[in-house]
């Protein structure tokens, strides 16, 4: 994967209110959050980046990505921006295996094996219950299929910048599949109502009325909410596992 | 010599039931009239509709349907072409869409020097651009609704393979319910599409060469009934 620099030039929201971020600078392995209500311009920024608008868009921002050996990206919207989202399904009837050999063969990639093992072996690192590439797509659980989608698009998928859309239910490890992609070498813009996961990222950009109103940086205090959360997120998930387990959730009890 | 002066783009855009066409036109065909072009829709379906209601209903102005009822849906568009285009010439048109109802997959109503659309649903999987023939083969353009429904990964094999049928078009993802990407759309549309040249237009491909007994309302299936053009299956021994 090819380092990438991102440019947004601020726009305007949707009442014409200049945006006054001025450009925004994102490079390969940066995690930004999008907060904001529903309806309030996250979808419309990932259009602009998808179809790279040159003013031609309602918010009339300019869009930029260069690849920093200077080749010029690619010309399909497909491949700039991978979107993850919760209401995504794998709808193919096929197996694991062949499924992702599939879009291993469509991606060209030099070895389809060794790239299908490496996606299936971080995708169970993320969902705690292992499945191999013999079992079907519609046998995964929720968390093994976002999982497996999670890291498909971080393995597999060609676009520099993907968008992950409120996978906070997921029953995956967030802050593991947010590390996986960022390794990966993507631009990662995480839309999301989840403390934990808005937190996560070292920038958020503040949404409404279809513009970005702020950029703010995630503070040494909000870091340390992050790390109370974080530990607290650990505790619920050894619960859920001694629940599952047919276990007291207290430790100890049984 | 009013009715010349300006010229007429026209789009063509099929697809097969239910993929998305009429709720991804809506949007763009108002994207465009927004802009300030004369913009008409004309539905050509088989057996109901209510489509010209949903496109009046987004506010569009140059609104028709019709329906093919008991002929072939595909002679049925091609019959009507020369009528409609008479229609958008009078109206003084900039653009106007023919939206055909989903059809056997054998036919394509696309029109030489008209920009052609092919409208595909994700949810068809990725096998669907093997089936569809002609309207996609002949496309300029797909259009490839439902991808917010399915993995990044499909959506990426869904592209390869419809371009492998139609290595001309440009695929693109677009949501017909959201409006997502449909502005995109128009504005391709818009750099895309050309007027259309003054010579009689022509089919892209010809409809089927057939005649048989049942294109003349025979329901009897008996092997004596079987006149006119006919292929027989081969059946394993």
């Amino acid at each position: 994967m090819k380092a990438v620099e991102l440019e947004i030039d601020a726009g305007r929201d949707r009442d014409g209110n200049p945006e006054t971020f001025g450009t925004l600078h994102l490079r390969t392995g940066d995690l930004v959050a999008l907060v904001g209500p529903t309806g309030s311009g996250k979808s419309r920024l990932l259009a602009d980046i998808e179809w790279l608008s040159q003013g031609d868009s309602p918010t009339g921002r300019h869009v930029r990505i260069h690849h920093a050996d200077g080749t010029e990206p690619s010309d399909n919207p497909l491949h700039r921006v991978a979107q993850l989202s919760q209401s995504m399904q794998f709808t193919l009837d096929l197996d694991v295996g062949s499924f992702l050999q599939l879009h291993a063969r469509a991606r060209e990639v030099p070895d389809p094996h060794e790239a299908v093992a490496r996606v299936v072996e971080s995708a169970c690192t993320l969902c705690g219950e292992s499945f191999s590439v013999t079992t079907h797509l519609s046998a995964l659980s929720g968390g093994q299929s976002r999982a497996l989608m999670i890291s498909d698009t971080a393995i597999l998928a060609s676009a520099p910048v993907v968008l992950v859309d409120e996978v906070e239910n997921a029953g995956v490890d967030r802050r593991k599949a947010m590390d996986l992609l960022v390794s990966q070498e993507k631009i990662v813009l995480l839309a999301t109502h989840d403390p934990l996961l808005a937190l996560l990222a070292p920038w958020r950009l503040v949404f409404s009325h279809g513009g970005i109103r702020s950029v703010r940086e995630r503070t040494e205090s909000e870091e340390e909410l992050l790390h109370e959360f974080e530990l607290l997120d650990q505790r619920q998930g050894e619960v859920r596992e001694r629940l599952r387990g047919g276990h007291s959730a207290v430790a100890g009890e049984d | 010599m009013e009715e010349e002066r300006k010229p007429l783009r026209l789009v063509t855009v099929a697809g097969p039931p239910t993929c998305g066409k009429t709720s991804v036109l809506r949007h763009v065909a108002c994207h465009l009239q927004t802009d300030g072009l004369a913009v008409g829709v004309i539905k050509l379906d088989c057996l109901t509709t209510n489509d010209a209601e949903r496109y009046r209903q987004a506010g569009l102005v140059h609104v028709a349907q019709g329906l093919s009822g008991s002929l072939c849906p595909d002679h049925f568009f091609a019959g009507n072409v020369p009528r409609l285009l008479a229609w958008g010439k009078q109206r003084q048109l900039d653009f106007l869409f023919l939206e055909s109802a989903g059809l056997c997959n054998r036919c394509s109503p696309h029109v030489k020097g008209a920009l052609a659309i092919c409208v595909l649903d994700h949810l068809g999987g990725v096998q669907l651009p093997a089936k569809v023939g002609p309207m996609l083969r002949s496309a300029d353009l797909v259009v490839a609704t439902r991808g917010d429904l399915v993995s990044q990964a499909e959506r990426e094999v869904f592209a390869l393979e419809a371009n492998h049928h139609a290595p001309k078009a440009r695929v693109l993802s677009v949501q017909g319910r959201t409006g997502q990407g449909t502005l995109e759309l128009a504005r391709k549309i818009e750099r895309m599409a050309s007027p259309l040249p003054p010579e009689e237009p022509r089919l892209r491909f010809s409809m089927p060469s057939a005649v048989c007994s049942y294109c003349l309302g025979e329901t009897r299936l008996g092997d004596e009934r079987q006149i006119g053009n006919l292929k027989l299956l081969e059946l394993p021994a």
